[in-house]
């Protein structure tokens, strides 16, 4: 444009500044003053113990109370489960989506294709409460499995299906998936194909020209899809709070509770300050990939 | 879901983007019809779930899953609650007054971050990217924390707030792709036509990106009216949204009434999605208005 670059400069700023106002104000604050609280202590009524003496307050170490505690032995079932949940889920959805995804991308025929997009798309957008509930109708004593199950003669006693872990596992791949078919399906779609020919024409099996050429030519997507699924995956709570038992606890729930029942909120902003630092370090970790390959981050 | 099998059986020669079968691709049939097969099955894992909860919201019996009959009376039932008409009224006001603020928040970010070269690009980008990837419970935690520092009291309007905080982006996002595909030499016609900038804006600009905005709008007011983990911590005595309502008539027990006003919500994000979708596609075309 003919504007010059100050003219600009100042205009882009205007458009800006209601963002960075709202953002600023209920967002980066909020944050800022969650990660403060994390560091004091509970008062008697759930609210904050106010500090007296600031300087012995921190020299006592005592600013450091709810993460220490955060690591007490009690606790550390609950990350495991949430690591090793959202890791299985990463993983199980990353091997459902890329058969699904090269179908839709490469296999497919031409007219099929935004139809089959969509299908992935709509779900993507639809409340995850009501398809959490959904499964509930499946899975509870007198839902759907147990009584066709029951009706076949198969068992003769219903199965205990809800609030496990597997009903967890379920109801988080089945969230999760459009996150990842959807980044894969971008990376996929954008394959050159004569790539593959190559290959082949060099003497490759396609089993080899998988691995070797479409799976590293496609692997922004695969990054891409697993930093898409594995952050939600980790943070979960709607999913395990109505899907899981007692035994089933994420870390999600953990710091509601802190937030609700337990009303201890310095140790609840502990822990989501914990879970905020290992999505944030995964997210450099995956802009720092992204940059050594030279490629643009899909996020 | 058609089984989409059957296409490739038909058409012996590999179709795709390519008229030619790549060697290396997928050369074996068996191979094709295998990912055809799995896809399908995940597009009924995918679907299954909501058809059934569609289902069993006509369904006459009250506990079990067997059909005995169809019935619209838990529609009925729902007219006559008073707890969740009053939910729907808080939602569509949240969603209302949300996509509203997010609409021209988002698109005056959009147009600064698809225009401009300006100091400060990269963090204005960071800034609308985070309220998307933080997880949802710690915006959650974050936001009562800070409610409760500054007193204000819980009501609908820091639901507002917070759905607006969690939103703007996707606006951001949605309008400044539209005006990626944009075709600047438009304004410049106009501008060289005589017309100011505020008029090339009105005249020329914002019809062009109209679609990216509604676009942006209807995902703002989908993603609001479905919002449960951040209204959960902010919703005060008074403001409970739709799904913080479902939310708990589920904790008590899974009932047909809850199927039915399951499903009503699904049907209307669902029309909201595709519609949204639609407008994304296309590509500048179909004169809007002026």
């Amino acid at each position: 444009m003919s504007d010059t670059s100050n003219h600009s400069g100042k205009t882009a700023r205007v458009l800006i500044a209601p963002s960075w106002l709202l953002l600023g104000i209920f967002f980066l604050l909020p944050l800022i003053i969650m990660f403060v609280i994390s560091f004091g202590m509970r008062g008697t009524y759930g609210g904050l113990k106010p500090i007296t003496d600031l300087w012995a307050y921190i020299s006592s170490g005592d600013f450091l109370a709810n993460y220490r505690q955060s690591l007490d032995g009690l606790y550390l079932p609950i990350y495991w489960r949430s690591v090793w949940m959202a890791v299985a889920t990463t993983v199980l959805c990353l091997v459902i989506s890329y058969p699904i995804a090269y179908y839709i991308a490469i296999v497919a025929p031409a007219r099929w294709k935004n139809l089959l997009l969509a299908l992935v798309v709509v779900p993507f957008w639809t409340s995850f409460l009501i398809r959490t509930y959904a499964w509930m109708l499946i899975l509870r004593t007198e839902g759907l499995a147990n009584t066709v199950l029951l009706q076949l003669g198969l068992i003769n006693q219903p199965l205990d299906l809800l609030y496990n872990e597997l009903a967890v596992m379920i109801g988080l791949i089945y969230g999760e998936l459009p996150f990842m078919i959807l980044p894969l399906y971008a990376s996929l779609e954008k394959l050159d194909l004569t790539l593959l020919e190559a290959s082949s024409d060099l003497g490759a099996n396609h089993f080899s020209t998988f691995w070797r050429v479409t799976v590293p030519m496609t692997m922004p997507g695969i990054v891409a899809g697993i930093v898409l699924v594995f952050i939600p995956s980790i943070g979960q709570f709607v999913v395990s709070d109505l899907l899981g038992g007692a035994k089933s606890m994420l870390v999600g729930n953990l710091i509601q509770n802190q937030f609700s029942i337990a009303r201890n909120k310095p140790f609840g902003s502990a822990i989501a300050f914990e879970l905020t630092a290992v999505v944030l370090v995964l997210l450099m970790a995956y802009a720092w990939w992204s940059k050594k390959k030279g490629q643009e981050a899909m996020l | 879901m058609s089984e989409p099998t059957q296409s490739i059986e038909t058409t012996p020669q590999f179709v795709g983007k390519h008229e030619v079968a790549p060697r290396g691709a997928a050369p074996f049939r068996w191979e094709r019809k295998a990912m055809g097969l799995h896809s399908l099955i995940v597009y009924i894992f995918l679907y299954a779930p909501i058809l059934i909860l569609i289902a069993f919201s006509f369904n006459e019996a009250r506990q079990t899953a067997r059909w005995e009959g169809f019935t619209f009376q838990w529609y009925g039932r729902l007219m006559e609650n008073k707890l969740i008409l009053n939910s729907m009224k808080n939602s569509l006001i949240v969603a209302g007054t949300a996509t509203f603020a997010c609409t021209i928040i988002g698109t005056l970010a959009a147009l600064a971050l698809g225009r401009y070269e300006f100091k400060g690009k990269g963090p204005t980008q960071a800034l609308l990217f985070l309220p998307i990837i933080i997880p949802e419970i710690v915006l959650g935690v974050a936001m009562v924390t800070f409610f409760g520092i500054m007193q204000m009291r819980l009501n609908i309007w820091t639901v507002i707030i917070s759905h607006i905080v969690f939103s703007v982006s996707y606006v951001a996002i949605v309008v400044r792709a539209r005006l990626a595909g944009f075709d600047r030499s438009l304004e410049e016609a106009a501008m060289d036509l005589g017309a100011g900038p505020v008029q090339t804006f009105f005249r020329v600009t914002l019809p062009l990106i109209l679609p990216g905005i509604i676009a942006g709008a209807l995902l703002v007011f989908t993603i609001s009216i479905d919002d449960y983990v951040i209204t959960s911590f902010v919703a005060g005595a008074g403001a409970t949204t739709l799904p913080l309502q479902i939310y708990s008539m589920i904790k008590v027990g899974v009932t047909p009434e809850v199927n039915a006003i399951s499903t009503l919500l699904l049907l209307f994000t669902l029309v909201m999605i595709i519609v949204a979708q639609r407008l994304q596609q296309q590509p500048s075309d179909k004169g809007e208005r002026k």
